[in-house]
């Protein structure tokens, strides 16, 4: 267990307390999420609550940051809010951050919720991801990650 | 002027006549010329909705978007607390007890049901299949591939939730469960096209008054018992379209 601080893209900072223990993704089950167009969390089904540890008073009107692990480079998020801003479907593996520190893995699919020929929200469905992924990853996100850093 | 309602071709067998029931109510109670037409195939029903021939339809949540974005239709409603959910299931013989035990090269046995057949692939994921990696045998209904994974023609089967449950006794001793989907957010919608809106005497307003009140009266509950549900649950646009974009990211 170790207390990390995370910078997030708004300039905000915050001390989470990370523990190195992953909780396994259920089978089946699909997490969905809506932001609005600011990644502000507008609904969520019970599948988010679940996993993320958190109450559904903490989620709502936070910013969907508030999931962000340390390990994730900041080049990810980037590439996410690039590909939904111009309209397009974002796929990705990100390990998410749990309320109490622990972690889970996630395939996650954000789309624009494009409405009379606006954006005025992003709607995000994460699902279970292979082991083989998520190895890649781990490895890919550490050298991304490495590359930040330096 | 006489219209044309449809249903999913993945209704359950056992609801063909609870379809009939609801198509005599609803004329009974809009005084619309309404003829029900069913369908075996998705794509001839697609075909038929691409030419305007359709302006009622109970539609599942993948074709609803091409009714909804393209077509002009309005979701009304969806059934009350029943969402599509989809089951894979093994040969009961089998010492499959989770997906990630089906290897590449495995064979899936499916029906012609698009939505089940894309959220039974994506229950797959996990075990790193794709159809690239397995060989799909698409079936003409759940049946026949609960035959193929009883006759070991099949390592796994995908099965709509709703059809797993009503298959026999007899069936369901010889197949087992791996894992059901828990969506919850996907439902098929009760739709009406602009044709009806525009020619009809009913307003939109009153049309879905009339649906989502259904289960008040005796005979419009006993109708919904035969569809298999207990009342409808109003779906407004907003909810249809979230929906849509909620498949949009279940498909490639």
């Amino acid at each position: 267990m170790s207390d990390v601080k995370i910078s997030y893209y708004d300039g905000t900072k915050s001390v989470k307390t990370i523990v190195d223990e992953e909780v396994p993704y259920p089978d089946g089950k699909l997490i969905v999420s809506r932001t609005d167009t600011f990644g502000n969390i507008t609904h969520f089904n019970q599948a988010f609550v679940d996993m993320s540890g958190y109450g559904e008073d903490e989620l709502l009107g936070k910013s969907h940051y508030i999931l962000r692990h340390p390990d994730m480079p900041a080049a990810a998020f980037k590439d996410l809010w690039d590909t939904i801003k111009s309209g397009k479907k974002w796929k990705g593996y990100v390990k998410n951050l749990r309320k109490d520190g622990k972690y889970y893995w996630v395939y996650a699919v954000v789309v624009p919720n494009v409405r009379k020929g606006k954006v005025v929200g992003y709607a995000s469905v994460r699902r279970k991801p292979s082991r083989t992924k998520i190895n890649e990853c781990i490895a890919l996100y550490k050298t991304m990650l490495a590359e930040e850093q330096s | 002027m006489k219209f044309t309602m449809t249903v999913s071709p993945d209704f359950s067998p056992d609801h063909i006549a609870g379809w009939y029931i609801f198509n005599t109510w609803l004329q009974n109670q809009t005084k619309q010329a309404i003829s029900l037409n069913l369908y075996n195939s998705f794509d001839k029903q697609r075909e038929d909705i691409k030419a305007d021939k359709i302006d009622l339809i109970y539609a599942n949540p993948y074709d609803a978007s091409m009714l909804i974005r393209d077509k002009g239709f309005i979701a009304i409603a969806s059934p009350y607390q029943k969402s599509d959910e989809a089951v894979i299931c093994v040969n009961s013989e089998t010492n499959y007890t989770c997906v990630e035990d089906l290897k590449p090269g495995c064979t899936v046995a499916t029906a012609d049901d698009p939505e089940v057949s894309t959220i039974g692939m994506i229950m797959l994921e996990p075990a790193d299949l794709s159809k690239d990696n397995v060989t799909v045998d698409e079936l003409k209904n759940y049946v026949m591939v609960a035959k193929n994974l009883i006759g070991n023609k099949a390592d796994a089967g995908f099965f709509l939730k709703e059809a797993y449950d009503d298959m026999s006794k007899f069936i369901k001793s010889q197949i087992r469960p791996i894992v059901t989907s828990e969506i919850s957010v996907i439902r098929h919608t009760f739709l009406v096209g602009p044709n009806f809106l525009e020619n009809s005497s009913i307003s939109e307003d009153a049309f879905r008054t009339l649906i989502n009140s259904m289960h008040e009266s005796e005979k419009g509950a006993s109708t919904l018992k035969s569809l298999g549900f207990d009342k409808w649950d109003n779906q407004d646009h907003e909810e249809a379209e979230f929906m849509i974009d909620l498949m949009e990211t279940l498909v490639d």
